[in-house]
């Protein structure tokens, strides 16, 4: 079965279920009743505060205002997250976020950019992932459910932006909101614990105070949002736009 | 004669000691006396439960768990409960979480990936 047909099969569950609610008048929280002792959970009713499933975070970075050469996202990210360089093997420390310089080789057009994990709406890592560890929360941030995940790495070889890292060595100094410990697969989060408390990520604060302001952080399902009103006014794009990932991270002037 | 005859008794004395020995209470410190977010005898029996329940809510629906102006979650609990002497839940059997743990032979995987101490230096946004 494609996936688009799953999910036609799921918006016809769903659109019965509210027939059926309608008809017999039996929503309780949370629950609506489908047939007899055939319940359907409604994640957006079960959860009342939290992750909503009516919020999109996307992430939209215009590579003309990025200066080549400044690393403050990767600094600020790094600070945030209480990510470290391991002991002398550059290779396998964590890297949440990563600035790439791209050359046109005919014109010589360079391009600065911060790649990090793209938050897919259809994201590999989590149909890779055989413990459902990876996982989409309501609002579109993919996560690592650290409690679950087994250190397969099997993600980290689905990911087309590379943009997941194994935790190789013990950690013992970890910021409080953001757990991170050995034998986990970990990547950028949206820093979810600033946006939890209502604050922007770290990256696009600190671009921001950088002077650059070239990361804009928003709600893509928001209509009125900025970022929203700037993805239907200019061209961005997506990386990798031929994987039909639906990226939360785009790009404007590559 | 009479010593042979003691002997047996001692022995019996001496085996029953060693078997009734009981291990030493964990002695532990509750630096902020108050009330939790339940009662101890519920904490004592539930908090596995609790904190696994929460954990799932907190990760997966962005739920961070409040309770009458309470943190309920992991770092709420350290918040409360670590030493003020260490600044944390583990390091000594002193401490809140690792006394009993090792008291009752249960093994503690919390920390190996959450922050056993209090403090954060803000200016650096990690623990020093």
């Amino acid at each position: 079965m494609s996936a688009s047909d799953k999910n036609r099969r799921r918006e016809f569950l769903a659109a019965s279920a509210t027939v059926a609610t309608v008809a017999t008048g039996l929503a309780g929280v949370g629950l609506v009743a489908l047939a007899p002792g055939v319940q359907l959970i409604q994640p957006a009713a079960a959860h009342d505060h939290g992750a909503s499933s009516k919020v999109r975070w996307g992430l939209l970075v215009d590579t003309t205002r990025c200066a080549s050469g400044c690393k403050a996202c990767v600094s600020a990210c790094n600070a945030e997250n209480a990510i470290e360089p391991g002991s002398g093997r550059p290779a396998q420390n964590s890297q949440w976020i990563r600035k790439i310089e791209l050359v046109e080789q005919s014109s010589g057009r360079a391009v600065s950019l911060p790649m990090m994990c793209q938050h897919c709406e259809q994201p590999p890592c989590v149909d890779v992932c055989p413990t459902g560890a990876s996982f989409r929360r309501a609002d579109g941030i993919v996560l690592v459910d650290r409690h679950i995940c087994i250190g397969c790495r099997y993600c980290m070889m689905a990911c087309p932006y590379k943009a997941r890292s194994f935790v190789h060595e013990p950690l013992t100094r970890q910021n409080p909101e953001v757990p991170r410990g050995k034998g986990c697969v970990e990547a950028c989060t949206f820093c979810v614990q600033r946006i939890d408390a209502g604050k922007q990520p770290a990256c696009v604060e600190a671009c921001k105070q950088a002077g650059h302001d070239a990361m804009l952080f928003g709600d893509l399902k928001d209509p009125a949002s900025e970022i929203a009103k700037r993805i239907a006014s200019t061209a961005t794009s997506q990386v990798r736009a031929d994987l039909r990932l639906g990226t939360g991270v785009r790009y404007q002037g590559i | 004669m009479k010593r042979l005859r003691c002997l047996p008794i001692a022995m019996l004395s001496l085996v029953a000691s060693l078997a009734f020995a009981e291990v030493p209470k964990p002695v532990i410190a509750i630096e902020n006396p108050g009330e939790c977010v339940a009662a101890p005898d519920v904490m004592r029996r539930t908090h596995m439960d609790m904190l696994k329940h929460q954990r799932d809510k907190t990760l997966r629906f962005g739920e961070h768990g409040a309770k009458e102006g309470k943190s309920v979650s992991l770092r709420g609990c350290i918040e409360c409960h670590a030493s003020k002497k260490t600044g944390s839940v583990l390091g000594s059997s002193e401490n809140f979480c690792q006394g009993c743990h090792s008291f009752v032979a249960v093994k503690l995987d919390c920390f190996e990936c959450h922050q056993p101490r209090t403090g954060l230096v803000k200016s650096a946004g990690v623990m020093p």
